[in-house]
């Protein structure tokens, strides 16, 4: 969105993202500035990024999807499931993306028509689509699984992790949506001035199903490599991963309130999250300290965000 | 015919004694496959017993699994069988069904206040006394070794670290490069294992708290293409026994959750029918699942 403060705000969390890249190469520069760690760090940050595309579409309509870890857990345990049952990675996939896009209409729809807000919305289908995934799997992890479904997450294609390459066809595919599309502008005024866009004559309702159900599109994608890279379907997989999601779209400069956004930002957001999981990890500084230190970037970069904007429109 | 006639009286007995018994059930999580087998078991163990089993699940939250037992006080059921999700933040429910005085029987886990009459559990000292052992038993005490940690701050942890730790500070050679919470979960273990193994090219072992987190681990190293790297973890999980069998961990200390709560369900049983156990505590033994005891293990049906 061109508007005047976007300036500041981008290169706020660009300058946020090499501060702490620069931090960790200069405390371990032969371990983590290597190519080998960057792709690293691409691979492990590629399943949080898919959720929190999807998770951008949400939150720029002014809404929140709370049940995107909840639908990345029962999709990785449905396609695999279904990958095992019937032998065929096909039907598991297909199987697995319409769970994916199914609990995601559910959620649109009852924000769209049941007027639900969405953060409460959300929480709910998020406890029962948990709920959902125990009876699906009986508590027990699937495992077993065919190579052909461990290639989706643990293979590479020219020697790129296939995962990464996932990740930017999604990233190249969101930016057209949200920036180049009428589609995605009509997704950018719903969130600024819904008044103002239903007067445009924006159909609000199919706005608002389909932003949730590209959200629970890139969460099925993104519990299907995460099922794929463990090797093994796990009942609790993808719970918290919510918060993480929204965590790198807020970072990356996306307003809560809706309407204001910036694709990159959100992919910029989600690195921030994985260098720093992994730059902690590589110096073995302690699990009690870096969740401070998380919490603690997490805020300064939203601070000074929030203070750019205030400074440049005074 | 004098057996038969015994047997007769005995199933009469219980039927009678167990006749409209309820006990409740409170696991601390059903996430995972160790409670979802000890629940198994004490679920098998009511059935045969003829009691209704109420299984609550508190989804590893300490003020659901409060309100659960509140709940079952309230339902005046005639036992409560308790996993707790924490040892101390469930005293004051233990203390409730104390005043209520409905038996309490603590599973896997203890409680530090109130009167429990009957504790199962299996030592978790002991079991990262038997990991550290058999990491430094396979290293011949010397070589660098990765531990992997379970949730900060759980009982389990504390108790599996203290057992790793106080063992391993006796071989000065063996050398912890990296000492990491992977919060008993396989996703994170791998998360967490790929960065240790791009800082440390050298590494021996890996001491995981838990056979997830043994997986998670075992996924990394594949995944970087790393050899040569001995994975121990412990539980007994299916999986993870497949990984020993399939020789990617080297060991797991597998404990019995279907047994222990199946003895946990025959106690408060017993009890419930106003008969005394001695003694009031039990500990569960711990089976170090190796590659040349994997299919007596298997075998064994636990």
């Amino acid at each position: 969105m061109a508007s005047s403060n976007g300036f500041i705000r981008k290169y706020g969390v660009i300058f946020g993202l090499l501060g702490i890249i620069i931090f960790f190469a200069i405390e371990s520069p032969t371990y983590f500035f290597t190519s080998s760690n960057f792709i690293l760090i691409s691979k492990q940050s590629s399943i949080n990024i898919l959720l929190a595309l999807g998770q951008m579409f949400v939150i720029l309509t002014a809404g929140i999807d709370l049940s995107d870890g909840a639908i990345a857990g029962l999709v990785g345990a449905v396609a695999a499931g279904v990958t095992v049952a019937t032998g065929n990675l096909f039907f598991g996939l297909l199987a697995g993306l319409g769970v994916g896009i199914g609990f995601g209409i559910v959620n649109g729809l009852i924000v769209a028509f049941a007027k639900v807000p969405a953060f409460i919305a959300t929480l709910a289908t998020m406890s029962a689509i948990t709920g959902i995934t125990l009876i699906y799997t009986q508590g027990e992890p699937i495992w077993n699984l065919p190579s052909s479904f461990d290639f989706i997450g643990q293979g590479s294609l020219l020697d790129i992790p296939f995962s990464i390459i996932i990740m930017a066809l999604s990233f190249v595919a969101v930016w057209i949506i949200l920036e180049r599309t009428k589609y995605g502008r009509h997704v950018y005024a719903v969130g600024g001035n819904i008044k103002a866009s239903r007067a445009a004559g924006v159909k609000i309702s199919s706005v608002l199903i389909s932003v949730y159900a590209i959200s629970g599109l890139l969460a099925a994608i993104g519990g299907i490599i995460l099922a794929s890279r463990l090797g093994t379907a796990e009942p609790s997989a993808g719970s918290g991963y919510e918060l993480d999601a929204i965590a790198a779209v807020v970072l990356g400069g996306t307003s809560l309130f809706g309407g204001e956004g910036w694709v990159v930002g959100t992919i910029i957001g989600g690195y921030i999250i994985a260098v720093l999981n992994n730059g902690m990890t590589i110096m073995n500084i302690s699990a009690y300290y870096q969740e401070v230190v998380k919490g603690l970037v997490i805020l300064l970069a939203v601070m000074l965000t929030s203070f750019g904007k205030k400074y440049w429109n005074e | 015919m004098k057996s038969l006639i015994l047997v007769a009286v005995m199933v009469a007995g219980i039927a009678v004694l167990s006749m409209a018994m309820t006990i409740g059930f409170c696991v601390s999580t059903l996430n995972n496959p160790y409670f979802v087998s000890f629940t198994n078991g004490a679920k098998a163990e009511a059935q045969l017993l003829g009691i209704n089993l109420i299984v609550m699940n508190a989804n590893n939250s300490n003020s659901t699994q409060l309100n659960q037992v509140e709940d079952l006080i309230q339902r005046k059921v005639d036992a409560i069988i308790l996993n707790p999700t924490d040892s101390d933040a469930l005293v004051p429910a233990v203390i409730a069904a104390n005043k209520a005085g409905i038996p309490v029987i603590t599973l896997d886990r203890s409680v530090n206040g109130g009167k429990v009459d009957m504790y199962i559990a299996s030592n978790n000292v002991e079991y990262g006394k038997l990991e550290a052992q058999y990491a430094v038993k396979l290293l011949d005490g010397k070589g660098n070794v990765v531990l992997l940690t379970g949730i900060p701050g759980a009982s389990a942890t504390r108790d599996r670290s203290k057992g790793i730790m106080d063992y391993l500070s006796q071989y000065p050679n063996i050398k912890i490069v990296a000492n990491q919470t992977a919060q008993f979960d396989m996703a994170t273990a791998m998360s967490v294992m790929e960065s240790i193994l791009v800082a440390h090219p050298d590494i021996n072992a890996v001491i995981a708290e838990n056979d997830e987190m043994a997986l998670g681990a075992i996924q990394a190293i594949k995944a970087a293409g790393r050899t040569g790297i001995t994975v121990i973890g412990g539980d007994g999980i299916p999986q993870g026994i497949q990984a020993v069998k399939d020789g990617t961990e080297a060991v797991d200390i597998a404990q019995q959750p279907y047994k222990m709560a199946a003895l946990g369900v025959s106690a408060a049983f017993f009890i419930v029918n106003g008969l005394s156990i001695s003694p009031t505590s039990l500990s569960m033994p711990l089976f170090p699942v190796t590659k040349d005891t994997v299919n007596q293990w298997i075998a064994s049906g636990d």
